[in-house]
């Protein structure tokens, strides 16, 4: 029983985990190419799972498609491109103009993001919850004891496996293609890149749609998983994938991967042991002490002071 | 002049990971004189600097300091701040750290911190608008604005530093050091980026600093006509070790320091050379 | 020719991205139908009407900027101060002081209650916190993203002390203010060494930590249902109907000079807006007082410490400044103004609950002190006004329903403004509204300094 249901947690954590990680590839990587804190990115993970859940509806109950795969696919391919079309459209209205500007500026104008994507879809949407039809809900049973089973649902298989697959083509990008040496070489000195003619803007628009395009798949896996989204619930996964980044080491993307897996595995260890309304004090007071006394993160590079 | 020792390093040792930057390092300057320091690029004077005024942490070593009066500070065990504030060395950077966006006048205001702050009663008393803090203001005022006519900047009082061209900012970056009454004044090279004419001018300053407040002044330099003009006392390093010491005209003819400044001695070149073929072979001696 | 061609062809991409973005959020709607599915609802007419709003926006700005190319700008230097900004601040006071009496006169006791609470009250706290976390990011250069932690704890602080000890607003209030301080240095001494953004992500974390604290420990805050506070008095005098009430007493007074003097009896009769009048003072003070201390410390050591730290901490240390110290002086003093207002928004409200000490209310207060410019007072109460008293007039907007119809609810609309304005104004002046800084002490003549040269602090 009582490792059944941490078997179960362990289960539930990575699941979570998973979410928090793609989300926060987007902070880590937006942060190490232009060292902003990309306060809007939360929101586009909102607006994609919406739109993941339009798309669900249009295919099953307009087109009536049957196949879940399908299905799946076709909800993560297009809310991978629009989210990354909204994250591009953003990028070159609200934060372009204000680059090489005051530290702030874009901050500021990141929080105004925010503000406009969370409300634009309550005008839009409505503020109701949307609660979304199960979309596949077997399960695999893993052991039963003591009148309690551990379940391994597929769903939560696809999430995993998604994410893995994502995260290696994503990692081969950024490892080996000339776009992923542009960013790499943006990351090192932006000044530096551009005067060996690399497209520095275009570079750094395809940081944002990458960075999207991944809270996409985070979006879509949120729909399918939680089956339920409202216009507010960009705000909390945000802060809680960019705690992960941190946590991580922010500009390192597999630190933001360990960090997500770390923030979900925490939270839901924490909520199944001590207390589910405590929860995110937990997530948030893990950020606090790893940011005093581990303030690079745990694959992050130490800074050192310049005199 | 004066003989006692104002500062004195031993053995002071500092590593980053691998790399050692300054390898047991000794050396003591007298109250009163304008010690040099200068080596190639790299040699570790920065780093000493930043060990002097606490910045860095030594790896091993003693950096003791004495006052006039006698007292003793290990400025190795202090927090940088108080190195300033209770040892009084102060110091200016290699790359200007202005207040640029305050006035002349008040980088020169935030220098006599320390004094202000206990004339204002730690703030009560000048949130009160009470007339002690009122005096000490007066009397900082003046004191900077006696500075600021030494360096020829009482004009521009009220100009943003940022706005200053760039020697006026060195000459005013060691004013406001002076602000704090420093023991030693350290200056980690004063002179880059000035031409001949503020040069000139900066070694009268130095020099006026020296005989009329009997600072001892402590010197990073790679501009050989100041270091050989004002110092009294050159210290040469190279990769983190001490190769010479002593006055100007000493040092010059040390031949250790012309190897170190030409790189290996003319007599060697022939045998270096082939080293090189030995070692490429193809690669002819041009 | 070939400018207009462009024109068209941006504009036709302009369409063809906002149909991507617009298309399904705004062209399906989601909702629920009677057996609880969610269905779509096709609505092209708003889609149409989106897309080709941001075709106008893109084509006006785009015509904009190309008519002010090749315009030369003058650049004005100017030292004297022009009459309207001499002026300024003793008018903008003589208005404050003003205000609700103008309201009584030209909109009528009953305006009081929209008028003096819902803009005046509001806006002034509002302003208040501006000015308090002006200290803290404008001076200092700290970024912190917690700010209404401390909002927060004066408001618990106010309702906690007056329900458990019985105590009055006037004790409670400067209590209120040093626990918030208290707070600001326990929370303040193990964050203040990090430096740049991880110092915003902490205090952010902190803030959330104390919104979720008062929203979950039921038996101490009383959890989201929230706890009653005391509601205002006069020094003890409350504002009720009854014998002991405000309009009695005042009465009494008025009738006892009145006698004094032969006169004859004067009865006040009880009214609600008594009360807020007199909030209405109690806020001007405080937000009076914060503005003075910030004036004064400014031009003590220990504000001059604080902006030299925005400029270059490392300098700051070789003159023998203590950081550590400045920054959790600088952090204290923000707190204490922000637990001030705290504890003024839980008398106002007579009650507390955390809603109001969500994330974005720091986001707000911060986007206040950004466009108004960093460090300038009157920047800030400008921003405040702009920003909270502009989209307050939003929830005015009835009328508009008679233009889109019943379902149209111009208050929905609030927040969406409210970010769309905190973006174009950054756009525009990203340094904000006043962007020139007042020197501390002059030899010469007083210059003031363009922030260009003012950095903003990396903390």
């Amino acid at each position: 029983m009582e490792y059944l249901y941490f078997i179960q947690q362990l289960i539930n954590g990575i699941t979570l985990g998973s979410i928090y990680g793609l989300i926060a590839i987007g902070y880590t990587m937006v942060f190490g190419i232009i060292g902003m804190v990309n306060f809007s990115h939360g929101d586009i993970f909102m607006v994609s799972a919406f739109i993941a859940l339009i798309v669900f509806l249009v295919v099953t109950t307009w087109l009536g498609i049957a196949s879940v795969f399908i299905a799946v696919l076709l909800m993560l391919i297009i809310s991978m491109a629009l989210a990354g079309l909204w994250n591009w459209a953003i990028e070159k209205v609200a934060y372009r103009p204000l680059r090489g500007s005051f530290r702030l500026a874009p901050l500021i104008s990141a929080i105004g993001v925010s503000l406009i994507l969370s409300n634009f879809v309550q005008v839009a949407q409505g503020p109701r919850n949307k609660p979304v039809p199960p979309l596949f809900n077997d399960t695999i049973q893993l052991a039963t004891w003591d009148g309690f089973t551990a379940v391994l649902a597929y769903k939560q298989i696809a999430i995993v496996l998604i994410t893995a697959i994502l995260l290696a083509g994503f990692w081969y990008i950024v490892q080996k293609t000339p776009l992923g040496r542009a960013q790499r070489a943006c990351e090192q000195d932006r000044k530096m890149a551009a005067l060996l003619g690399i497209d520095v803007d275009r570079t750094i628009s395809a940081t944002f749609v990458m960075g999207a395009a991944l809270a996409a798949v985070a979006g879509t896996m949120y729909v399918m998983y939680y089956g339920v989204i409202s216009y507010q619930d960009g705000f909390i996964p945000g802060i809680k994938a960019f705690t992960a980044a941190v946590l991580g080491g922010i500009g390192s993307l597999p630190g933001a991967v360990l960090g997500g897996l770390l923030i979900g595995l925490i939270e839901t260890f924490f909520s199944g042991y001590f207390s589910l309304a405590y929860k995110d004090v937990a997530a948030f007071s893990i950020l606090v002490v790893v940011l005093i006394f581990m303030p690079q993160g745990i694959l992050g590079r130490p800074e050192v002071e310049k005199v | 002049m004066a003989s006692s020792e104002v500062l004195r390093v031993e053995h002071l040792t500092v590593r980053f990971g691998g790399l050692t930057a300054v390898d047991d390092l000794n050396f003591s300057a007298m109250h009163g004189d304008i010690t040099g320091l200068i080596g190639p690029n790299g040699a570790g004077k920065t780093t000493v600097f930043n060990c002097i005024t606490g910045f860095y942490k030594p790896t091993t070593g003693l950096l003791s300091m004495t006052h006039p009066s006698g007292r003793q500070f290990y400025l190795d065990r202090m927090a940088d701040f108080k190195v300033a504030s209770t040892a009084h060395v102060a110091r200016t950077f290699q790359n200007i750290r202005l207040f640029s966006g305050m006035t002349a006048l008040e980088n020169l205001l935030v220098a006599q911190h320390n004094v202000l702050m206990r004339a204002s009663g730690m703030s009560v008393w000048g949130v009160l608008g009470f007339p002690v803090y009122k005096h000490a203001e007066k009397r900082a005022a003046e004191k900077a604005a006696e500075w600021l006519d030494k360096i020829g900047l009482y004009d521009r009082a009220d100009d943003p530093a940022g706005e200053l061209p760039y020697g006026a900012q060195r000459r005013l970056e060691i004013a406001r050091a002076m602000c704090t009454d420093p023991v030693i004044l350290c200056l980690d090279e004063p002179a880059a980026g000035l031409n001949p004419k503020e040069s000139a001018e900066l070694n009268t300053l130095l020099r006026g600093i020296r005989d009329e407040t009997k600072t001892s002044i402590l010197l990073i330099e790679h501009d050989m006509s100041v270091v050989m003009q004002i110092c009294d006392h050159v210290v040469v390093l190279e990769y983190g070790q001490k190769i010479s010491d002593g006055t100007p005209a000493e040092v010059k003819a040390d031949p250790r320091v012309i190897a170190a400044y030409l790189g290996v001695d003319d007599s060697e070149i022939e045998s270096v050379a082939s080293l090189i073929e030995e070692a490429i072979p193809g690669v002819k001696k041009s | 020719m070939a400018e207009r061609r462009n024109i068209v062809l941006g504009a036709a991409a302009v369409a063809i991205v906002s149909l991507g973005m617009f298309g399904p959020l705004i062209g399906l709607k989601t909702e629920q139908n009677m057996a609880n599915e969610l269905v779509l609802l096709f609505r092209p007419w708003h889609m149409l009407a989106a897309i080709f709003g941001a075709v106008a926006i893109y084509v006006i700005v785009t015509s904009l900027k190309a008519a002010n190319e090749g315009r030369v700008r003058a650049v004005a230097v100017k030292t004297e101060k022009s009459r309207f900004q001499k002026w300024l601040a003793p008018g903008g006071l003589g208005a404050l002081f003003l205000y609700p009496l103008f309201i009584a006169l030209f909109v009528g006791v009953s305006g009081i209650p929209k008028w003096v609470d819902n803009f005046g009250i509001l806006i002034l706290i509002y302003v208040m916190l501006g000015w308090g976390l002006n200290i803290v990011v404008g001076l200092a250069g700290l970024l912190d993203l917690g700010y209404v932690a401390f909002y927060a704890i004066g408001s618990y602080s106010y309702a906690l002390l007056s329900l458990h000890f019985g105590w009055s607003f006037w004790i409670c209030l400067p209590v209120a203010g040093i626990l918030a301080a208290l707070w600001g240095v326990i929370l303040g001494f193990p964050v203040l060494r990090l430096r740049g953004d991880y110092l915003a992500i902490v205090t952010l974390a902190f803030g959330e930590i104390i919104y979720l604290i008062a929203k979950n420990w039921k038996n101490f805050t009383g959890g989201g249902a929230g706890i009653s506070a005391p509601r205002i008095t006069f020094f003890g005098i409350k504002f009720d109907a009854s014998e002991n009430g405000f309009a009695a007493w005042v009465s009494w007074v008025m009738t006892s000079i009145s006698e004094t003097f032969g006169g004859p009896a004067i009865t006040l009769a009880h009214a609600p807006w008594y009360r807020t009048v007199f909030l209405y003072y109690i806020i001007v003070l405080l937000a009076l007082l914060t503005a003075y201390v910030t004036l004064r410390l400014r031009r003590l050591p220990v504000g001059r410490a604080w902006e030299a730290l925005r400029e270059d901490e490392i300098a700051c240390r070789s003159l023998g400044l203590n950081t550590t110290n400045t920054k959790l002086t600088a952090f204290a003093c923000g707190a204490m103004f922000g637990g001030l207002a705290g504890a003024f928004f839980g008398a106002r409200q007579g009650f507390v609950d955390p809603e109001g000490f969500k994330f974005i209310e720091s986001a707000i207060i911060l986007a206040i002190v950004v466009l108004g410019g960093m460090g300038s007072l009157i920047g800030v109460a400008m921003a405040a006004v702009a920003m909270q008293g502009g989209t307050e007039i939003l929830r005015e907007l009835g009328f508009l329903k008679q233009v889109f119809g019943d379902d149209f609810q111009p208050e929905l609309y609030r927040m969406l403004i409210f970010g769309g304005a905190m973006v174009i104004i950054m756009l525009w002046k990203p340094r904000g509204f006043v962007s020139v800084r007042q020197p501390t002490a002059f030899l010469n003549e007083r210059k003031a300094i363009g922030l260009e040269n003012v950095k903003e602090g990396h903390g």
